[in-house]
């Protein structure tokens, strides 16, 4: 049975993943799943500063009406290398890269992920990506928009668009890599007795997202091959003056990058199920309904891209037809969510900071979703399409959806990934600046797009002021949020209460072995004999609130 | 824990349970590569179909330049070394490391032989100033049943554009499907594949015949839009 | 190194899928396959009106059909799911071709 008393002061040093070869070498060169995750999180973590470093010029920026900050070809730089670091460099990998590569063995009982030195190779093609971007950027960067929409990305633009997509090619293939090694694991490497109708729902929610990205990141390779080859050739693939069609670029482009929202999105999703079981102390309700959802969620948003370009020039039938289909790709999402809640209906709630970011998730992601789905009723969209009102919905799934997951999983595991709990009255301060300084940002930016605010544009009328001047603020806040995170969780690896295998009396697998696990994970492969979600035979953590003094 | 000192694979890798469970793993790994594959090429086929129904004309008669003996001659080439390429597997099976090697090494004579036939194909293109970009000039007509009608050069461009993308990008698949059994062929002659343990024959196979099945819709859908006069 | 654990006695057998067919039998339908090649070659001379691509493409999925089946032996695979792998990179790639087929194919509608 699971200890989870926390072991007093100085405790021997059990050889683990951590301290098993302390060189540079055996980090750079390591295949533990476990070392991996560990340096996405640190690259990943560098991209995100830099993307909210972005993030931070564009609401400078937007303070004031006026384009006073920088020139207008200049802005357009600061948002596209923003959306460009974030989507592709943050969001994607994130949770699968972090939390899957660090969870998905040990979730399922295995000692490694089926290919671990394809996962090594995941990440220094994601490095490589990162440093390619870097340098596109410290050449002047890309001002076509994330979007790279031709035929300015081919004809128009004089800046380093190829150089871009060839970075986000790179970080395609690791994304299609830890997908690729995630099903194989799923499928090949369960331990006994852990059947499918046991997994975690952070499994499903990964393996989903694994099948949207062996599927979806290939078209996106390839657009952006044709985009390179026609900007070098002068081609006409997708110019209209050529004979090509703009709208195919769009077609392709949006055929991975409507998936890819789904990508960004489970993972969290997985991570939400798994948190709200353990405070609530219940299986989550339905769990057949909600792993299928996953999958669901993961084919339905294959058939729905063409909602981006209501717009642009598709045919009103074309457009009715993907209209229906975004409503209907609503439903699984609308059923985890209704799910979640029906799990805390008499559970034992305990307001630990994982349940805060997942309390947060779920209000934020219904007002995301909500908001989508007027966005995919063709009426609405015609009059918000390309204003604030599109990039607020994408926040607050994104950032109030995917990232607070991430947030919330992050806390959550950081017992098992370093032995070592954070500081909680910090991380329950950090997580009311998150959700404060979020919606500040961004509930004005409905108003202002629903008032008419274009997106993408450095200067706007004088009557939009306020609501940006409180977005801009509401961003500080926010950043303060995500700066507090960075500087307890280091400061707890070295002075955090020692945690022990099981702090927080959680079910699944990952809690079955030390904190932090050994190189191969478990002593014996474990034999499965329960149900997922067993807390009725799991005691309750003595100390979950106050952390306790070493 | 067991510690019996039983002779093992010595291809297994520590972290799998046992053989059985790397071969399904490693099997697995290769099919989810080729649906990859499968969905990169995709986006090209998706490019193409669009196009040609929007420019039939244009393509119609980008197609009639192409040189259908030598698309066939490949075609047939690469239908060959798929079949070099399942003996090769069973040659693997039955632990027969000379036949083996014998068929690995036709199998790459025969792709390179598809390589060559296409770069004398390139270079016929090149001299007929079909390759897109400046040194661009079509003005042949598509021949619709002996009418001749003129197409527009830009649609034809078009046609060629993606003609070049497509088996281009199909022959660096080659390329590599040739280096990869090179190395094969290599491993295989010092004994590296027995009855036990052949499972990098197999998954290079599944490769070499996705490459051949992309060829096998390449062929009618370039060269064979409109042949009959 | 650590010892592998394993669940079975002899980790040496490992399960074959495909020693059911003899060497004439994949000689045989490489045969087939170049009779389809230059049936399709033919075929392309005879004028079908609109039929011309549809035969095309029949011709190149029967040839396509003929190697994932027996060449790459997924007839015969031990596990469905093979089957399944296949079939649905196939089915995301005509949900590409026809969703956008119906926006090209229905823009001069009205």
């Amino acid at each position: 049975m699971a200890t989870t008393t926390v072991i007093p002061a100085t405790p021997a040093p059990k050889l683990n993943y951590l301290n098993n070869g302390h060189t540079l070498k055996s980090w750079l060169l390591t295949t533990d799943h476990k070392r991996i995750a560990l340096l996405y999180l640190v690259s990943v973590t560098a991209m995100f500063m830099l993307g909210g470093f972005f993030a931070m010029l564009i609401r400078l920026e937007l303070l004031t009406p006026q384009g006073d900050l920088m020139q207008a070809d200049t802005y357009n730089k600061v948002f596209t290398m923003h959306g460009m670091i974030m989507v592709f460099f943050f969001l994607v990998p994130v949770v699968p890269a972090v939390l899957g590569n660090f969870l998905v063995p040990l979730m399922v009982g295995a000692k490694d992920l089926a290919f671990p030195r394809i996962n090594l190779l995941s990440w220094y093609l994601y490095v490589a990506g990162g440093l390619l971007f870097l340098h596109c950027m410290l050449n002047g960067g890309v001002d076509t928009g994330w979007t790279f929409y031709t035929p300015y990305s081919t004809v128009g633009s004089n800046t380093n668009v190829i150089e871009a997509g060839l970075a986000i090619f790179l970080a395609g293939f690791s994304s299609i890599f830890t997908g690729l090694n995630f099903i194989v694991t799923v499928h090949r490497m369960r331990a006994p007795g852990l059947t499918w109708g046991r997994l975690p729902l952070f499994i499903w929610s990964n393996y989903a997202t694994a099948l949207v990205m062996i599927l979806g990141t290939p078209v996106l390779a390839i657009t952006i091959v044709l985009v390179a080859v026609e900007r070098s050739f002068h081609l006409g693939i997708f110019d209209p003056n050529l004979g090509g069609d703009p709208l195919l670029f769009q077609h392709l482009f949006w055929f991975y990058s409507h998936p890819a929202v789904y990508i960004m999105i489970l993972p969290s999703m997985g991570v939400i199920s798994e948190v709200i079981a353990c405070f609530t102390r219940k299986r989550v309700f339905g769990y057949k309904f909600v792993a299928l959802s996953s999958v669901a969620i993961a084919v339905f948003g294959f058939l729905v891209w063409a909602h981006h370009m209501f717009v642009a020039g598709i045919s009103l039938y074309a457009a009715l037809v993907f209209s229906f289909l975004s409503f209907s790709v609503g439903v699984p999402s609308a059923v985890k969510v209704f799910n979640w809640t029906a799990t805390l209906y008499k559970g034992s709630i305990t307001y630990a900071t994982p349940m805060l970011y997942a309390f947060g998730f779920i209000g934020l992601f219904t007002i995301g979703g909500l908001t989508g789905l007027m966005l995919a009723t063709i009426g609405i969209n015609v009059h918000v399409t390309d204003t604030y009102f599109v990039i607020a919905h994408f926040h607050y799934i994104m950032v109030g959806g995917a990232l607070m997951g991430y947030l919330g999983g992050l806390h959550f595991w950081w017992p098992k990934i370093t032995g070592r709990m954070y500081p909680e009255a910090w991380a329950k301060l950090s997580a009311m600046f998150v959700f404060f300084g979020f919606n500040l940002t961004f509930f004005p930016q409905f108003i202002l797009g629903y008032l008419g605010m274009p997106r993408r544009y450095w200067q706007y009328p004088p009557e939009f002021q306020v609501l940006n001047v409180l977005s801009t603020a509401g961003a500080s806040v926010l950043a303060v949020g995500y700066l507090l995170p960075m500087i307890y969780l280091l400061w707890s690896l070295r002075y955090g209460p020692i945690a022990g295998d099981n702090p927080w009396g959680a079910a699944g697998l990952e809690w079955k072995t030390t904190s932090p696990p050994p190189t191969f994970n478990f002593d014996e492969t474990p034999v499965v004999t329960w149900e997922a979600y067993n807390y009725d035979e799991i005691p309750e953590p003595k100390e979950l609130e106050a952390p306790v003094a070493r | 824990m067991t510690a019996d000192h039983e002779a093992h694979n010595p291809a297994l890798l520590h972290h799998f349970a046992d053989a059985q469970q790397q071969k399904n793993a490693a099997s697995l790994g290769m099919w989810l590569f080729l649906v990859t594959e499968i969905m990169f090429f995709g986006g090209m086929f998706c490019a193409y179909l669009i196009y040609r129904l929007a420019h039939f004309n244009a393509f119609a008669a980008g197609s009639q330049q192409l040189n259908i003996w030598m698309g066939g001659v490949n075609t047939a080439v690469l239908i060959v070394s798929s079949v070099t390429v399942v003996l090769a597997v069973k040659a693997a099976e039955a632990g027969k490391r000379k036949l083996l090697t014998g068929y690995l090494v036709v199998t790459v004579l025969l792709g390179m032989t598809f390589l060559v036939i296409k770069g004398f194909e390139y270079a016929e293109k090149f001299e007929k100033h079909h390759v897109p970009g400046p040194t661009f000039n079509f003005t042949e007509k598509f021949d619709d049943n002996g009418k001749q009608i003129p197409v527009n050069p830009k649609e034809a461009e078009l046609f060629f554009s993606l003609y070049f993308a497509m088996t281009g990008m199909h022959a660096l698949h080659m390329i590599i499907g040739c280096g990869l059994f090179s190395t094969l062929a290599v491993l295989a002659w010092k004994g590296h594949y027995t009855t036990n343990y052949f499972t990098p024959i197999e998954n290079a196979g599944l490769y070499w015949h996705l490459v051949d099945i992309i060829w096998i819709y390449l062929f009618p859908l370039l060269y064979l839009i409109s042949r009959h006069t | 190194m650590a010892q592998p654990e394993s669940t079975h006695e002899h980790d040496l057998t490992v399960e074959h899928e495909h020693t059911t067919h003899s060497q004439g039998f994949y000689i045989a339908i490489g045969a087939v396959l170049l009779v389809l090649t230059i049936t399709t070659a033919a075929v392309a001379f005879i004028n079908l009106g609109p039929f011309n691509p549809v035969v095309a493409l029949l011709i190149a999925t029967i040839k396509a059909t003929l190697v994932i089946l027996f060449f790459m032996h997924v007839k015969g695979a031990s596990e469905k799911l093979t089957g399944v792998v296949v079939l649905s990179a196939f089915f995301f790639l005509a949900i590409l071709l026809t969703l956008s087929l119906a926006d090209y194919l229905t823009r001069s509608w009205r």
